[in-house]
């Protein structure tokens, strides 16, 4: 139940906004986050962005992956 | 779609299990609860056990909402419901709001959804702005949400309670049941039942409360946690960093999620949660009365409590009986697995459910249904 999915905030109204996800649109909530802009990712939660999701901390995850070794064998 | 299918690379899988692998070789069996069910779900669902050396054990824990919501509770909603119905059709005027895998929990003699089919007004929502829409196109009626969920969805019903008292919605009740998960932990290792060497703690839970109320598993009771992303490669990756950490012994808090948990967690969220709710010594379906391991509506924002609707608690018609045979309580505490209860795929499925852990999508025994284990 406490799934929660990053999308693009393509409308901020204060209170509320418009997030998007695979061309689908949502009305969400946006009391609990500060200073979120649009164009921002944010994790949406029943209804609600709970954070921002951090552009720099993703891309270094993503590359600490890639960073682990990548066994041959496994090409194709 | 961005920031999920980068995190859900087959072939990146298979490089992390072989470095997972490579770290465990040698070593005794390695014990982690993944607490959250949507781990769970994901474990499942991306075949990660398969992926994993046989020395090295996942563990479900009791992090389903749905699955630890108490009998009481349901027979609660359903207490209210009939109140206001047995009384003839003037009376009829609650209509209960509630998340779609409450509908089929069973209480002891009813289900929300066994109700609905008898004429109750039972809405499925999926959020509280929902909720409260109704509350505003039927001021004629009680809107009842059935406020269930961990830290990561407390602050979006505390957030209602705000909007509801702002637009002055005086027909907007909630029935609390929310519970926090620290001290669940905490009651796990004190009880001594579990054997684990690391948790896999949960992702949007900690997007709320940050990376600091874990402290004390490392520092007390020498448990290696960290906080894990809900793709499949942040599962892997954060078992590999729960594998370093034990095999080094040196327990400590890390996080794996790092583009959405920070150590702080969401210092706005945090703030209404204190300011709406105060934790209570809660019952959790199978494993009793946690100290301090819920949140009530504090007094000042008491006019929401759906039970404020009922003039006596002894109107709460509570049979109280835990269903027999049902395991769910052994299998949330990581004690027994689905396997060792004699209802399991007999008499209990989706289909018909005996208890909360084969009703929810992220239950473990719906997991072990629905992918065969």
């Amino acid at each position: 139940m406490c799934l929660a999915l990053p999308m693009k905030l393509i409308k901020n109204n204060g209170i509320t906004g418009i997030a998007e996800l695979g061309g689908l649109q949502r009305e969400i909530g946006l009391q609990l986050l500060e200073n979120v802009n649009v164009g921002d990712y944010i994790i949406v939660h029943a209804g609600y962005a709970i954070q921002k999701l951090d552009l720099i901390e993703a891309s270094k995850t993503i590359a600490l992956f890639e960073s682990m070794g990548y066994p041959h064998e496994i090409h194709r | 779609m961005k920031y999920i299918d980068e995190f859900r690379n087959e072939n990146t899988a298979i490089s992390l299990s072989k470095n997972i692998a490579s770290l465990a070789k040698g070593h005794d069996t390695i014990t982690i609860m993944e607490v959250c069910g949507s781990h769970t779900m994901s474990v499942y669902k991306y075949g990660l056990k398969k992926l994993l050396p046989q020395n090295i054990r996942l563990l479900s824990g009791p992090g389903c909402p749905v699955c630890v919501t108490p009998v009481s509770y349901i027979d609660t909603a359903i207490s209210i419901l009939h109140k206001y119905t047995n009384n003839g059709a003037n009376n009829n005027n609650i209509t209960i709001a509630t998340f779609g895998d409450l509908m089929k929990v069973p209480g002891s003699y009813s289900s929300l959804e066994n109700e609905k089919s008898k004429g109750a007004h039972v809405a499925v929502v999926y959020s509280t702005l929902d909720a409260l829409r109704l509350a505003k196109r039927h001021p004629e009626r009680c809107v009842i949400f059935m406020a269930i969920g961990f830290e990561t969805t407390a602050p979006t019903v505390a957030a209602s309670v705000i909007e509801a008292e702002k637009r002055g919605l005086k027909n907007y009740f909630l029935l609390t049941s929310h519970k926090i998960m620290p001290p669940v932990m905490k009651s796990l290792l004190n009880s001594r039942e579990l054997n684990i060497n690391g948790f896999l703690c949960p992702a949007h839970v900690s997007t709320i409360i940050g990376s600091k109320p874990y402290e004390f598993i490392a520092r007390d009771y020498n448990i290696t946690c960290v906080i894990a992303g809900f793709e499949p490669l942040d599962i892997l990756y954060g078992i590999y960093m729960l594998l370093e950490q034990i095999i080094k012994k040196e327990p400590c808090v890390n996080i794996q999620y790092s583009r959405v948990v920070k150590p702080e967690g969401n210092p706005t969220a945090l703030a209404l949660l204190d300011k709406i709710f105060e934790p209570y010594d809660a019952e959790w379906r199978g494993m009793g009365v946690i100290p301090e391991s819920g949140l009530k509506l504090k007094s000042r924002y008491e006019r929401f409590d759906a039970l404020t609707l009922m003039q006596n608690k002894s109107e709460i018609r509570n049979l109280k009986s835990e269903i027999k045979g049902c395991m769910c309580g052994d299998i949330l505490r990581g004690v027994k697995t689905p396997n060792e209860c004699k209802l399991f795929r007999k008499v209990c499925n989706p289909e018909h459910p005996v208890g909360a852990c084969m009703v929810s999508s992220e239950g473990t025994c719906a997991a072990y249904y629905k992918y065969g284990e």
